[in-house]
């Protein structure tokens, strides 16, 4: 087993700060959002009802924090241990990642003193794909925190406790697993239901496919790309073997990401469009163009030794990722009648303060937990 | 205006004072549509010496139209137009009867072949061979189109003339028809109504006069002055219809409110005349049917008045749209701000940044040892 | 055992993926849904509205709905651009001037809910604040079990729920058909006020068969026309118009208890051509296919249970 530690070293720094002073203005925004309302903070309207909250805080944020869920797969669906160092750190991001996503959600949803209905067996709709949705996003972020938990004990020097979840810990882990496969598709499904509303260069039955493959591969590129930056950042090597090995697979899950993607568009008849010069078209060619300039890039193993290049190409998937995820539900989603939106300053910063808020807990887990993996004498600089 | 036009004319008229001649002259105008600049040369027309004569024949009448004319409240303005039109022949209103009348018509005619104005009131009968209205032994039709020949201008004056009215009513037995369709190749001016507001002929006339020429009219004859638009368009209870306020039976709430009588066969939206705005007999505001609670029958309008029944509702031929009135598609929501773009463009320019200068840095940590992981 | 496990689990993994990359999404659709039996609806005719908006003033009364400014510089008194949180039913106006019913003069419309037959909305609803009420089929809305997620906003394919932005209280906002005035064996509002029969009221089989009859009308001559409700005796006599030869709602999306008809082309009036297979369809039909029962989840589960944990003893 792997031996962690906690980086240690002070943890208000001034990027702490900035982020603290983001967040704060965040939190002022919050509170008028409660006082006054949505209106009062958002542009979201009823032609665009979903706003960034929803559109990049939930679906972007939650693929973001899938990096727990795709290194899990690897490790013990495919039962390759050696990448065990990148576990927990990933669960780490994940599980701010996720809980993050559920405050948004919280701040999100009009009504939210019900929230808890969607819990209650008698007002389940089973049909709704957002009920499977919201209770599949729910359990994980439980299941996240069970699967951090044992950092957490060992902090606490709580053995006893720790020695007693490990035992049951197999649950979480494959809950773990099925869980983001059922709602990361799902989030697809979700906008199967805009049918015209949405641009026919997003709206395809494959939505729920191709938003499950861009949670995996965004998940590993947050692997590669977090430690990558945790490397620079707190000056430890690069574990470039392992994330040589990951981003391996990368160019298979994004050439079966491309093919799906542009001839179903193609199938159905609407790949012209892509060529119209408009701002749809021209998204949906730089989604695609990203994706593939990752492929070429690590399609070459000696790309995949470079620390630069495995960044650019996780940088790619990341943006195309997160675009294709975004422009489904806000960019490509046109109700027709008139309606226009674009977000306003305070909704913005409830936006940044939310994610300020995950770096700060990030760092300052990093620096009290260990979360990170021990460094031999050698690797001490 | 000269003076001695002027003192000749205040004479004739009780007389009237310089001012108010022009207060006359002004209104004329406004009813016209016309500029108030205009009221001066309505002046020199009115009080100039020479006036062209009127021949005014009646056929398939009730008389209503003269007697519409004739019950202006404003006895000076009666006695004017009177004046100023020198009307040599109206059955009505001549002082001689039988052939010294008819010989009176005749030679007026003669002497002012080309330069008189005919004003018919009443439909033409034309069905076996006009019979049905016969004039000193003959046929009316015949008359019409014997003076129409001479006329300088042909004007109908009442619905009758200007499309048959209620003498044309189904089944319409003596065939009586029009001045327009009887006359085809004549320009005819019709001023239709049951009876016509006396206004809207008197206007006619006076903007013949000042400029010599008839005002704009429309396709059917119209002066559009008087009947451009729809009298929905006009109506002081417009408001009501808009707000879907509607009297639902004689004498209900909503009736005594003053509500829309659509419900009640208001045929106001389908037809074209000035009423509610000029009104009738000047004795102040309601003096037209709805504004006295009586659904419009749309007495000016052919296909309307004494065709459809007064219960059936009226289609509603125009709108001249509210600018509130929604459209199917409106501009809705809110776009970029200028903030909210900038705040944007900055946000993506430090990730930007940020993700740049780690690549820097990777690049030169690149040629550095990698970790060998477990 | 080891080999051979991975070798099972590679292939598991590319033949799900190969499955669902395959099959084509499309044939998951669920079947139609039907008319429920009492179901009730409005027929609006687009030839017989004047445009008065006795209807919108009727239905706010109704359901006790403030007035609306919509124009800041000029002080009208309820002027809705659109549907709104105070808005259930707006007429709008296609065109500006000439003729009315014409393509190149302008036309009305009503617009509120269409108690869609398959709701997309009530299939969105993770809670089931919005349901269909299974013998009349009104589509109403339970603030009680609404949690705000406004995913019935996204999924409606006419845009028909509204919300209250400004308030931090929110509720979702749209026509109830006035299912507590039918609860009282009335009618709707809108339709009770309508002066010209444009918004007629009854069961949805009898609105089906008074909108073939006035399609079958000759345009022009006169025909008594009911009024309020296709059940009561009062009629008005009106001019049949020219119509457009389609019921907009009959087959829309799987049809809706709301029928259209117009004399300009529906398009125009906002009312966009839609494929007869509704969306929702298509989407339960997927989640069905995947978690029907949650047979697939639960095999899944606990394959990957019995992986991990032996992983897990293994080390051990």
């Amino acid at each position: 087993m792997q031996e962690r530690e906690a980086l240690g070293g002070k943890v208000l720094t001034v990027p702490f700060k900035v982020c603290a002073a983001i967040a704060l203005i965040g939190l002022f925004f919050i509170g008028k959002r409660f006082i006054f309302g949505i209106g009062s903070v958002s542009n979201m309207n009823d032609g665009y009802p979903w706003g960034i909250w929803i559109a990049y805080d939930v679906v972007v944020g939650t693929a973001l924090a899938c990096a727990g869920y795709s290194i899990a797969l690897i490790i013990y669906v495919f039962n390759k241990g050696e990448y065990s160092p990148l576990l927990k750190p990933a669960l780490m991001t994940s599980m701010f990642g996720y809980t993050l996503a559920g405050v948004s959600v919280i701040f999100d949803i009009g009504r939210y003193w019900q929230a808890y209905n969607i819990f209650l067996p008698w007002l389940s709709n089973l049909h709704s794909v957002m009920f499977e949705v919201a209770l599949c996003i729910g359990t994980y972020i439980l299941v996240l925190w069970m699967e951090f938990a044992p950092v957490m004990l060992d902090k606490f020097k709580a053995d006893q406790l720790k020695a007693r979840l490990n035992r049951i810990i197999f649950v979480f882990i494959a809950l773990g697993i099925l869980l983001p496969t059922m709602h990361q598709s799902s989030l697809g499904t979700m906008m199967l239901m805009a049918g015209h509303k949405l641009s026919p260069l997003w709206w395809s039955g494959f939505l729920p496919l191709l938003f499950l493959i861009t949670a995996v591969v965004i998940g590993y590129a947050a692997v590669i790309f977090e430690s990558l930056v945790a490397a620079i950042a707190f000056k430890r090597p690069m574990e470039m073997h392992l994330l040589s090995k990951i981003s391996a697979l990368m160019p298979w899950l994004l050439g079966l990401y491309l093919v799906v993607r542009i001839e179903d568009v193609n199938l159905r008849g609407y790949l012209p469009l892509a060529f119209e010069g408009g701002l749809l078209g021209n998204l949906f060619l730089l989604e695609n163009l990203l994706f593939l300039g990752a492929l070429l890039i690590l399609a070459y193993p000696n790309n995949r030794h470079s620390p630069q290049l495995l960044f650019i190409a996780s940088c790619a998937m990341l943006l195309g990722g997160s675009m294709y995820r975004f422009n489904t539900y806000i960019v490509g989603f046109d109700p027709g009648t008139g309606w226009r939106y674009f977000p306003s300053v305070p909704e913005m910063f409830i936006t940044f303060g939310i994610i300020a808020a995950e770096v700060m807990a990030y760092l300052w887990f990093v620096k009290t937990l260990p979360v990170l993996p021990k460094l031999t004498k050698a690797q001490h600089t | 205006m000269k003076e001695q036009d002027f003192a000749r004319i205040s004479e004739r008229l009780n007389g009237i004072s310089r001012r108010d001649f022009m207060k006359f002259c002004t209104v004329m105008a406004a009813g016209l549509g016309l500029p108030l600049e205009v009221a001066p040369r309505i002046a020199a027309a009115v009080t100039a010496p020479q006036r062209p004569p009127v021949i005014w024949l009646s056929g398939s009448a009730c008389t209503g139209c003269t007697e519409s004319l004739l019950r202006s409240s404003h006895p000076s303005l009666e006695h004017l137009i009177l004046d100023l039109i020198s009307l040599d022949y109206n059955e009505t209103l001549n002082a001689g009867a039988g052939h010294q009348a008819e010989a009176a018509m005749q030679a007026s005619i003669a002497k002012n072949s080309g330069k008189f104005i005919l004003v018919v009131e009443g439909a033409i009968p034309v069905k076996d061979n006009g019979v049905y209205c016969m004039i000193g032994g003959k046929p009316f039709s015949e008359i019409v189109r014997e003076t129409a020949a001479k006329a300088a201008a042909v004007i109908a004056i009442g619905s009758c003339a200007s499309w048959g009215g209620v003498a044309a009513a189904e089944p319409n037995p003596t065939g009586a028809i029009g001045a327009p369709e009887f006359l085809k190749d004549k320009t005819v001016v019709t001023i239709p109504g049951c009876p016509p507001n006396a206004y809207n002929f008197l206007s006619t006339v006076i903007h013949f006069l000042t400029f010599k020429k008839l005002p704009a009219l429309d396709e059917k004859g119209r002066p559009k002055f008087a009947y451009g638009r729809l009298i929905h368009e006009n109506c002081e209870r417009r408001p009501h219809f808009d707000a879907g306020r509607f009297a639902l039976a004689f004498g209900d709430e909503g009736h005594r409110k003053g509500y829309c009588l659509f419900k009640l066969g208001c045929k106001g939206p389908m037809t074209f005349a000035n009423c509610p705005a000029v009104l009738f007999n000047d004795v102040g505001p309601g003096s037209w049917p709805v504004g006295t609670g009586h659904p419009c029958f749309g007495c000016t309008e052919e296909g309307v008045g004494f065709h459809l029944p007064l219960h059936v509702q009226a289609d509603l031929k125009y709108i001249t749209p509210g600018a509130a009135y929604p459209h199917i598609v409106s501009d809705r929501g809110k776009g970029a701000s200028v903030g909210a773009a900038a705040l944007a463009a900055g946000a993506a320019g430090v990730a930007l940044g940020a993700g740049a200068a780690v690549a820097k840095n990777l690049g030169k940590a690149g040629q550095g040892s990698s970790s060998e992981g477990e | 055992m080891k080999i051979r496990r991975r070798e099972f689990l590679k292939g598991v993994a590319a033949g799900t993926l190969l499955l669902a990359a395959e099959q084509n999404p499309a044939q998951a659709k669920r079947a139609r849904k039907d008319l429920p039996p009492k179901a009730v609806g409005i027929l609006y005719d687009s030839t017989l509205c004047v445009g008065c908006k006795v209807c919108e003033h009727a239905c706010k009364q109704a359901n006790n709905k403030a007035a609306e400014h919509s124009i800041p510089s000029e002080p009208l008194w309820d002027d809705p651009r659109d549907l709104s949180d105070k808005t259930l039913n707006i007429i709008k106006r296609y065109g500006v001037e000439g003729q009315k019913d014409s393509v190149e003069g302008f036309a009305f419309i009503k617009r509120h809910c269409m108690h869609c037959i398959d709701p997309a909305c009530v299939s969105a609803c993770p809670v089931s604040a919005l349901l269909k009420d299974p013998e009349n089929g009104v589509v109403t809305y339970n603030k009680k079990a609404c949690i705000g997620c406004r995913y019935c906003q996204v999924a409606c394919p006419y845009n028909i729920p509204k919300f209250e932005w400004d308030s931090p209280f929110p509720e979702i906002v749209k026509c109830q058909l006035c299912s507590h005035l039918l609860a009282k064996g009335g009618i709707s509002a809108c339709c009770a006020a309508c002066p010209t029969g444009a918004s007629l009221f009854g069961p949805v089989e009898k609105l089906r068969l008074e909108a073939k009859r006035r399609l079958g009308m000759e345009p022009g001559k006169y025909y008594d026309f009911p009024v309020a409700d296709i059940e009561s005796t009062e009629v008005q006599q009106h001019r049949a118009g020219g119509y457009v030869k389609h019921v907009y709602g009959e087959r829309e999306l799987g049809g809706s208890q709301v029928l259209y008809l117009a004399g300009v082309p529906f398009a125009n009036l906002g009312l966009p051509d839609l494929p007869e297979d509704s969306y929702v369809a298509l989407a339960d039909g997927i989640q069905y296919a995947i978690y029907k029962g949650m047979v697939y989840p639960i095999v899944v589960l606990g394959g990957l249970i019995y992986i991990i944990r032996n992983r897990e003893e293994k080390k051990e």
